[in-house]
């Protein structure tokens, strides 16, 4: 199938597709949207205070630059801001990091209006020892569609850490597709996601170790409630000669409601020798006993929930090495569990 | 005073406790002492709210208040304390944080003022240092990674934080060696009170050497079978349940 193109009806993908299988865009997507009109962008978003460049869009139109070069220490606040009603439209972004570059990538998904359809493309290149750590908020309307396709190459020695933060819409999807060299760079892709209602969110990933001794740690963490649905497919490919890979996937999630949903398809591809490689998946639901005992000590069961929940969903919060990013992954999500 | 009338609890369709009754006034400690098997933990359990362990017929009163009818944490609210013959880890809740929150939750549901951060920490200094506990380790998420004896200790540090009135020991011995065992007993000692219940649940006599009980009480086949004064756990140690154990039948003894 070519590639996505909101303009062109015939590559909408469905459930048909292996791919898409537990996210079918055409279900809820038959036509091509009329094309948003673009939107000025206010404000800093939700990365405000942190400081920093700007790369904003609005309703997929640039403000300014499209583009980003990283060199030295920066700071840059990603926008991609929908303000729509039943219109469409793309953004494409491209970042560079120079080598020997440290860029903290503020990424954020601000979504105003109702049942847009918003395509975001994203090129990451990492130049040979550089770092680019990219943490992501995305919050929707219920009925807006998103999709979300990075697509990251990595230099050798290069290393680029990912916090996805997703609360869901009718159909949101955050694929990242990363070519890893090996060769002493580093991969950490961790997620969140809490869904409620009806929403819906797809992390999808795809690590590609062409080159021997890389490492890649991926952990992500779902909370789905009501008639949620959440969706993880990770998959981790060690090529043909790169011996020595150590990539480690894990996914946990909790189901706290009947109706609610998790899919979880990770995967381990291996051509390689020598390489340590693994996975853990669980579903679950909260340990009734711990519930009980912190009832026992006068937390409302409500409380007791919540905070269990939020203890297991900061696990991966926990990992952010960034203090001043993490307060902000911290509270935005406590405020929205 | 709290009043356990004819209590029966069963756990899915089966009886555990047959009619069980016990008073206990305030300001006395009284032990239930009993075989493996007849109910011990139940009682706990029963007290204290657990879902799955339901009081089919019969009362538990305690300061005139009917707890069957009240939400655990309720029961908490209203002075219920059950220290855990195996607390529960709960990771990524810092021990601190996990106490805080449960001192405020019950002291809005009472209708008192919340304690600030700065005033409870003064708290928690006091009484880890009477018990002999790292304050480094309260930072660390409750209970996790923490031995036998470190976990005990937290749940009466916890029972000294939340100043309970109503104080349900479960086998708070198992798992103790001799001196975690007088550093606890002198925790749970120091809170022994004329307006405070307690009630010592324990396999054995030897925690009775360092907690003493007013009155001792035989748990056997989910009721009380015979109570005295401290002396009964004394007999009971030398002479073992038996006795009180329902007769053999023909299967069992098979």
């Amino acid at each position: 199938m070519s590639a996505l193109n909101l303009r062109d009806a015939s590559t909408f993908p469905s459930r048909r597709t292996e791919a898409w299988k537990y996210s079918d865009l055409r279900r809820w997507l038959r036509d091509a949207p009329e094309v948003s009109a673009a939107v000025e962008v206010l404000g800093e978003g939700p990365w405000r205070g942190l400081g920093g460049d700007q790369l904003a869009f609005g309703n997929g139109v640039e403000t300014g630059a499209d583009a980003f070069v990283g060199s030295g220490e920066q700071t840059l606040r990603l926008r991609f801001v929908s303000e729509a009603h039943a219109t469409g439209h793309t953004a494409s972004a491209r970042i560079w990091a120079r080598p020997g570059a440290r860029l903290l990538l503020l990424e954020s998904h601000e979504g105003r209006g109702s049942a847009y359809v918003a395509h975001n493309r994203l090129d990451i290149d990492v130049a040979p020892g550089a770092e680019v750590t990219r943490l992501i908020l995305v919050e929707e309307p219920e009925d807006a569609i998103s999709v979300t396709q990075a697509e990251v190459t990595l230099g050798e020695g290069a290393r680029f850490a990912q916090v996805t933060i997703a609360t869901g819409a009718r159909l949101q999807r955050l694929e990242t597709r990363i070519t890893h060299p090996g060769r002493a760079a580093e991969v950490r892709m961790d997620a969140v996601y809490a869904l409620r209602d009806a929403r819906h969110t797809d992390l999808t990933s795809l690590v590609d170790h062409r080159g021997p001794d890389g490492r890649t740690s991926q952990l992500a963490k779902g909370v789905v409630k009501d008639t949620a649905r959440g969706v993880f497919q990770g998959k981790i490919a060690v090529q043909r000669g790169a011996d020595g890979t150590d990539a480690r996937m894990g996914h946990h999630a909790l189901i706290l409601g009947e109706r609610a949903e998790v899919d979880a398809k990770p995967e381990l591809e291996i051509y390689a020798d020598d390489v340590q490689c693994a996975h853990g998946n669980t579903v679950g639901n909260l340990d009734e006993s711990a519930l009980f005992y912190m009832q026992q000590r006068g937390l409302p069961l409500d409380e007791a929930r919540a905070l269990l929940t939020q203890a297991f969903l900061f696990e991966v919060v926990d990992r952010i090495d960034h203090e001043g990013a993490r307060e902000v992954v911290r509270e935005w999500l406590t405020a929205r569990l | 005073m709290l009043s356990i009338s004819n209590l029966h609890v069963s756990v899915g369709d089966k009886p555990i406790l047959n009619g069980l009754s016990l008073a206990v006034p305030a300001g006395e400690v009284h032990a239930v002492m009993g075989p493996n098997g007849a109910g011990k933990s139940t009682l706990g359990y029963a007290l204290s709210g657990r879902p799955g362990y339901e009081a089919t017929e019969g009362g538990v009163h305690w300061r005139g208040q009917d707890l069957l009818t009240l939400e655990p944490a309720d029961r908490a609210a209203a002075g219920v304390f059950l220290s855990f013959q195996y607390p529960i880890e709960i990771p990524g809740v810092p021990a601190l944080t996990f106490v805080r929150t449960a001192l405020n939750a019950q002291r809005r549901a009472r209708g008192e003022e919340e304690v600030s951060a700065p005033a409870f920490l003064k708290l928690v200094r006091e009484a880890s240092k009477a018990l002999r506990m790292d304050f480094d380790m309260l930072k660390r998420p409750l209970n996790v990674g923490f031995s036998g004896g470190e976990k005990k200790r937290m749940e009466i540090l916890q029972m000294a934080l939340l100043e309970p009135s109503l104080l349900i020991l479960d086998e708070t011995d198992s798992g103790l060696d001799i001196d975690a065992l007088r550093i606890v007993a002198d925790g749970v000692n120091a809170l022994r009170s004329p307006e405070r219940a307690m009630v010592v649940i324990t396999h054995y006599q030897r925690l009775l050497d360092y907690i003493r009980p007013d009155r001792v009480h035989v748990l056997a086949a989910g009721r009380i079978v015979a109570s005295g004064g401290p002396e009964l756990a004394l007999e009971l140690e030398a002479e073992g349940y038996d006795k009180y154990l329902p007769p053999l039948t023909p299967e069992r003894a098979a």
